[in-house]
């Protein structure tokens, strides 16, 4: 039997999400049909980012392959808050797993525009607060200085009861500060960490490959740098923390465990291998019993 | 009318190599398919990578490769004591794959000899909506390593398709010989069959007062499908594209492979990659092809 999990007062199977944007469930369905249902390969469900506007997202090309990794320019294309929860979050709700919507404004007005809409919804039992943006209003970076990442949160922080994640960027000086700005403000977890800027020249032409011109880097190739940036963080804070960061086995997945994380959470291995979150729990589940046992024949 | 895509199976299988053959300047790869459904649909791809020396330790090819079928044919029996991957049951289907090697991920696959494993996940997209209508003319156009979905297509629609086929040279034409019925053949070099591009072979049957409602499928490169799309359009004649761009799932997960089209921005993988060419502007758009 496999342990209840609860991350902020929600119950869940197991310690394995998926990252935002990394998994769209509505397609997966048109593609793999009902069985994705039946076997779904994730304790919780993160949506991709909405923003208030419908966005087309970044011009094409969107993907480069680099070594062990994946650069993405994808620009966060989404149907805006009113048509995401017309359109997909019935759907969503459909999903065996709890749902966790993940947001993005451009102002603290947005932003609490979207936390407002999104946490009345009974579908939805977590919110994720993507801070990798600018502020409009501000010009800086939401989650790169514990200050703005504080007033954002605080201003939205009244909108709803439901719990509150903040999502790191790995591009800010010191995430840790931003993490324990966050905790001080009533965040309710923190994950991390968001892609790596990046880019590729085109190999004929030397010009940018990707149609943004530079993306994020994710996959194998930034695990180093993620299990470094959630082990800093964990010791900083006191509520939990999602490790996220080219987790690609069980054995990966521990490592970011034993760092400090309380749960996981699988992007970009998902693109190889579709059911990679459950085939990363049920080898996590084999290497925890294996510990377990070791550690029970240490105290005989 | 339902679109036409056979569902995958959820999550990656291991299949079987069961032959490797060059065909002049590519290669036909045939796996054995025992856990996946025994009908996909003409246009409709799978998710490839080698089980061994992918995605390893640091370089390229780290990403599964979108791969048409070129041909399908039922599994048959499994008794004949060679190792099996998936189930024992005599289901599933024998899938070939026609390869160009491009690049790491391509060159990999061509490499490949029989026994050895291959991560399959599909069909997936959506292929080629043929429907029964009477009185359709149907043309079928290939250029290049494009040529793979025309293969079997040709196999669904039968005697009443006529195909044509474009091609770099003689050694590329070679994969004309997959087709069950004769196919009119053009190359750049002149070498074998006409020394012309398909599309002007095409031009040339939309123009030659050949009974029946014209309805064009190709697959090709971009170039040869802009073309194809122009001269369609210019005659208000319905055509349907089996598009390319980048593709790191290829389930509808990375929002990487998008085209532009009249709608916005779609995915190929779970929208196309067949097309209707009414819905493009253009088939020539960055990122296309790969
Ligand atoms: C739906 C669909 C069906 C297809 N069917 C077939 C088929 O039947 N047969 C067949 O042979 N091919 C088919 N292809 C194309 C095939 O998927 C590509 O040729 C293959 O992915 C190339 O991989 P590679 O590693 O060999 O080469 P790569 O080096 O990955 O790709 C070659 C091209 O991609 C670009 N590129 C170069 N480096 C990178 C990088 N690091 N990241 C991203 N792009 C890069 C360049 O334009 C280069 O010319 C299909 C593609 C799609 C989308
Ligand atoms: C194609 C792609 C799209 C992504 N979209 C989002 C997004 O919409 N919102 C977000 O917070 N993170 C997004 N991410 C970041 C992932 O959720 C995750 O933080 C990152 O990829 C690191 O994990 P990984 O190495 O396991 O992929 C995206 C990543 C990829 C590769
Ligand atoms: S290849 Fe990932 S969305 Fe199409």
């Amino acid at each position: 039997m496999t342990r209840p999990f609860e991350l902020c007062g929600v119950p869940l199977r197991g310690r394995v999400l998926n990252g935002s944007g990394t998994f769209d469930a509505v397609a997966a369905h048109r593609a793999f049909g009902d069985e994705l249902l039946e076997a779904f390969p994730f304790d919780a469900f993160v949506s991709k980012t909405i923003t208030v506007e419908p966005r087309e997202g970044n011009p094409p090309p969107r993907l480069w392959e680099s070594p062990a990794g994946l650069i993405n320019s994808i620009g966060l294309p989404n149907k805006g808050v009113a048509g995401f929860l017309r359109e997909d979050l019935p759907r969503l709700g459909e999903l065996p797993v709890p749902l966790v919507v993940s947001v993005m404004g451009f102002s603290r007005g947005e932003l609490g525009a979207l936390v407002a809409a999104a946490g009345e919804r009974d579908e939805v039992e977590m919110l994720e607060l993507n801070v990798s943006c600018p502020n409009v209003e501000t010009g800086l970076v939401m989650g790169a200085d514990p200050a703005e990442t504080a007033a954002a949160l605080e201003a939205v922080r009244p909108l709803t009861e439901k719990p509150l994640i903040v999502k790191l960027t790995p591009s800010a000086t010191d995430p840790p500060a931003v993490a324990a700005a966050a905790e001080g403000v009533g965040a309710d977890a923190i994950s991390l960490v968001n892609t790596l800027r990046g880019m590729a020249l085109d190999p004929r032409t030397r010009r940018p490959w990707l149609g943004a011109g530079t993306g994020g880097l994710s996959g194998p190739a930034i695990r180093p740098v993620a299990l470094a940036q959630v082990a800093a963080v964990a010791e900083r804070v006191r509520i939990p923390v999602i490790g996220m960061g080219g987790i690609a086995s069980g054995r990966d997945a521990h490592d970011f465990l034993a760092a400090g994380a309380d749960y996981v959470a699988v992007g970009t291995e998902t693109f190889r291998d579709p059911t990679a979150g459950r085939r990363i729990a049920s080898e996590l589940n084999v290497i925890s019993r294996e510990e377990r046992g070791f550690s029970e024949a240490a105290v005989t | 009318m339902s679109e036409p895509r056979t569902r995958a199976p959820f999550g990656r299988r291991l299949a079987r190599v069961e032959s490797k053959v060059e065909l002049g300047a590519y290669a036909l790869l045939t796996v054995a398919d025992r856990a996946g459904p025994a009908g996909p649909r003409p246009g409709q791809f799978y998710m490839l990578a080698a089980a061994e020396r992918w995605g390893g330790d640091g370089e390229r090819p780290y990403l599964p490769r979108a791969f048409s079928y070129a041909r399908v044919r039922p599994a048959g029996g499994v008794g004949d004591g060679a190792p099996d991957f998936g189930s024992t049951v005599d289901s599933g289907c024998m899938l070939e794959f026609l390869l160009e090697a491009v690049g790491p991920g391509t060159r990999r696959l061509a490499e490949l000899e029989p026994g050895d494993a291959v991560w399959l996940t599909g069909p997936l997209g959506v292929g080629f909506r043929i429907g029964a209508r009477p009185g359709v003319r149907r043309l079928l156009v290939g250029g290049g390593i494009g040529t793979a979905p025309i293969v079997c297509l040709s196999d669904d629609v039968g005697e009443g398709g006529e195909v044509l086929l474009g091609f770099r040279s003689g050694r590329h034409a070679r994969a004309a010989e997959l087709f069950g019925t004769p196919a009119d053949l053009a190359t750049d070099d002149g070498s074998v069959g006409r020394h012309a591009l398909v599309t002007e072979l095409l031009r040339e049957r939309l123009d030659d007062g050949g009974s029946g409602t014209p309805e064009v499928y190709a697959c090709g490169p971009p170039p040869m499908l802009e073309a194809v799309r122009a001269i369609c359009a210019e005659r208000d004649v319905g055509a349907q594209l089996a598009l390319e761009s980048g593709m790191a799932c290829g389930f509808g997960a990375c929002f990487g492979c998008v085209a532009p089209t009249r709608r916005g921005y779609v995915r190929l993988c779970v929208d196309g990659p067949v097309l209707d060419a009414s819905d493009l502007d253009t088939a020539l758009f960055a990122g296309a092809g790969h």
